[in-house]
């Protein structure tokens, strides 16, 4: 009787805390499920159809891809967000990075000003940058304007179309260069005091401590920086498509896929071929997102084993 | 350095200075620095009572998204993370799996269909619509997930349960006072993200009555452009330094709690 008394509750206590953890992640996936699953899945579903006036809804397979991929909108579309990603996410990184090297180093004062300074844009919405940078380009309201008179010379205009993307690209660094800084910095801060002094140590300079300690410490906060950012080229949606109220003969119905997709939906009614647009851009986000954070499996195909997963063990 | 700060502040700075202009001294002043006349307050007011004063309103519904959902979505993550960090249970794999698949997702190829299932259940045009998919911050569960896995010891949780305590009454008394700067991290870029959201109330809604500042801005920017519509710059400007303030204002205060949790956070 005893015996079993203490056997008893012990498989039970094992089973109730196996599944205790779902009480916590219960909420979370249920939303999740609703907000991002079934939405895939119904895109999914959706790009295999077609809606046509007088046939009605007809399934039509994998048409709606193949229709995208002859699309030369969608290739353009797609090959301006490439040379965006190509140009303006090195140079956002690179600033960021050589921020958070200055902010780390000892030599800065006013650490806290400068940090929270730079980073503040972050905190300014999409809108209220699009507006400031755009009222700031434009003529009317005189930045650009002002410094021509000021100067005596004719700075190229920045709304004009072979500078668009240009102008663009300044409005997205200036509104996640903070916020990649902080990524690297927060990096910085956790490498472990002894590899400094180990370097001290064995005589290296600076530069060599850049190199060989601070670069490779951060590297899993560069593959996240580069990631989002890479994920947010090919979703380029706001900046452009705010801008076009400004200027609306330079930014097409098809100036990014996303904005594509969004016009094909909302003013063409084109809810399947959006559908597959949307899914192969995401396709192609996710490949090269892979590409990027891990170039070398492509060629030694040895699997990495899953960072997080390793760190919970 | 120097340079990156007046490239950070330079903008904001414009913003401050043209909200206190006219619409003339807007169009023919020195736009870096105040004009004449000090029009902020008249502005201010302006934009608080044009149209029957809708700014307010929409006003009104950011607070209402940026409190239930991303509030909410610090809450969503809060758990799942912790639960994520602490817990072995059938499933889990599938759920790292799943939600380590979706963040590489891009929002772009949801929107659409998120619209249309929305729609379906009859909840496009509601609060409803902006807040359950802000509910979501696969980020900010990344970040408690790791910080949990060092701040909250296992055999602190061990030790109450002996005592007899339920796996929420650790969670509240014990394992969230541990997890705080993380969590206001993730409080606040939630807050933020809700705060600057454009794209999906966008999407979701098209009475204007339910617009968040962001798409309400917008709208009386390109009011400007489009033919017959009444040009406000001065309003717009006002309006996007109201909408900055409040948000920047909880960042500068949040700060000092925040960046420790994301230090922490990110180590590895």
């Amino acid at each position: 009787m005893t015996q079993m008394a203490i056997a008893a509750p012990r498989p039970r206590r094992r089973i109730r805390r196996d599944w205790a953890g779902w009480i916590f992640v219960g909420p979370f996936m249920a939303v999740f499920a609703l907000v991002l699953i079934a939405p895939l899945i119904y895109a999914i579903y959706l790009s295999l159809w077609r809606e046509t006036l007088i046939g009605g809804v007809s399934f039509v397979g994998l048409e709606n891809y193949v229709k995208a991929l002859e699309d030369p909108k969608f290739w353009e579309a797609l090959a301006r967000v490439t040379v965006f990603l190509l140009i303006q996410v090195p140079i956002m990184l690179a600033i960021a990075l050589f921020a958070a090297l200055a902010l780390d180093s000892a030599r800065l004062r006013w650490v806290p000003l400068f940090r929270l300074s730079i980073f503040l844009p972050y905190a300014v919405p999409g809108v209220v940058a699009v507006m400031i940078w755009g009222y700031m380009y434009g003529a009317q309201f005189g930045l650009v304007a002002d410094i021509n008179n000021w100067l005596g010379i004719k700075i190229p205009e920045p709304l004009s179309s072979s500078w668009i993307m240009v102008a663009i690209g300044n409005i997205v660094t200036w509104e996640f260069v903070g916020y990649n800084m902080l990524v690297f910095y927060a990096g910085l801060k956790a490498i472990p005091q002894e590899l400094y002094e180990a370097a001290e140590i064995d005589g290296a300079g600076a530069i060599r401590t850049i190199f060989s300690i601070k670069l490779p410490g951060i590297r899993g906060a560069m593959i996240i920086a580069t990631l989002f950012s890479i994920i947010g080229s090919f979703q380029l949606f706001n900046e452009p498509q705010m801008l076009a109220s400004l200027v609306p003969n330079q930014i097409s119905s098809y100036f990014t896929p996303n904005i594509y997709a969004f016009n094909l939906s909302f003013s063409g009614s084109m809810f399947n071929y959006a559908a597959a647009i949307a899914i192969l851009s995401g396709i192609i986000t996710m490949v090269v997102a892979f590409i990027a954070q891990n170039p070398e499996g492509l060629f030694t195909r040895k699997r990495k084993a899953n960072s997080l997963e390793e760190e919970q063990a | 350095m120097v340079a990156m700060l007046l490239y950070a502040l330079l903008p904001l700075f414009w913003l401050l200075v043209n909200a206190s202009k006219s619409r003339d001294h807007l169009y023919n002043s020195f736009a870096l620095w105040f004009a004449g006349d000090f029009a902020l307050f008249e502005n201010i007011y302006r934009v608080f009572t044009f149209n029957d004063g809708i700014f307010l309103r929409w006003f009104g519904n950011t607070v209402l998204y940026v409190v239930v959902g991303g509030g909410g979505a610090a809450l969503l993550a809060t758990l799942a993370g912790y639960g994520l960090a602490k817990y072995r249970f059938p499933g889990r794999r599938a759920v790292l799996a799943v939600i380590l698949g979706a963040i590489a997702i891009p929002g772009s190829a949801l929107a659409v269909p998120q619209f249309l299932m929305f729609s379906g259940l009859g909840l496009t045009n509601t609060p409803a619509a902006v807040i359950i998919p802000s509910l979501i911050s696969a980020f900010g569960l990344y970040l408690i997930w790791v910080y949990a896995a060092e701040a909250v010891p296992d055999e602190m949780i061990e030790a109450a349960r002996l005592d007899g305590a339920s796996e929420l009454r650790i969670f509240m008394s014990i394992s969230f006072r541990q997890l705080m700067p993380a969590v206001i991290t993730v409080l606040m870029f939630s807050l933020v993200a809700t705060w600057n959201n454009y794209f999906l109330p966008l999407i979701m809604l098209s009475d204007p009555a339910w617009y968040p500042l962001p798409v309400g801005l917008n709208q009386w920017a390109s009011a400007a452009s489009s033919i017959g519509g009444n040009a406000i710059p001065e309003l717009v400007i006002t309006g996007s330094l109201l909408t900055v303030i409040p948000i920047a204002g909880a960042f500068l205060y949040l700060q000092r709690y925040w960046q420790s949790g994301l230090t922490a956070g990110s180590v590895k």
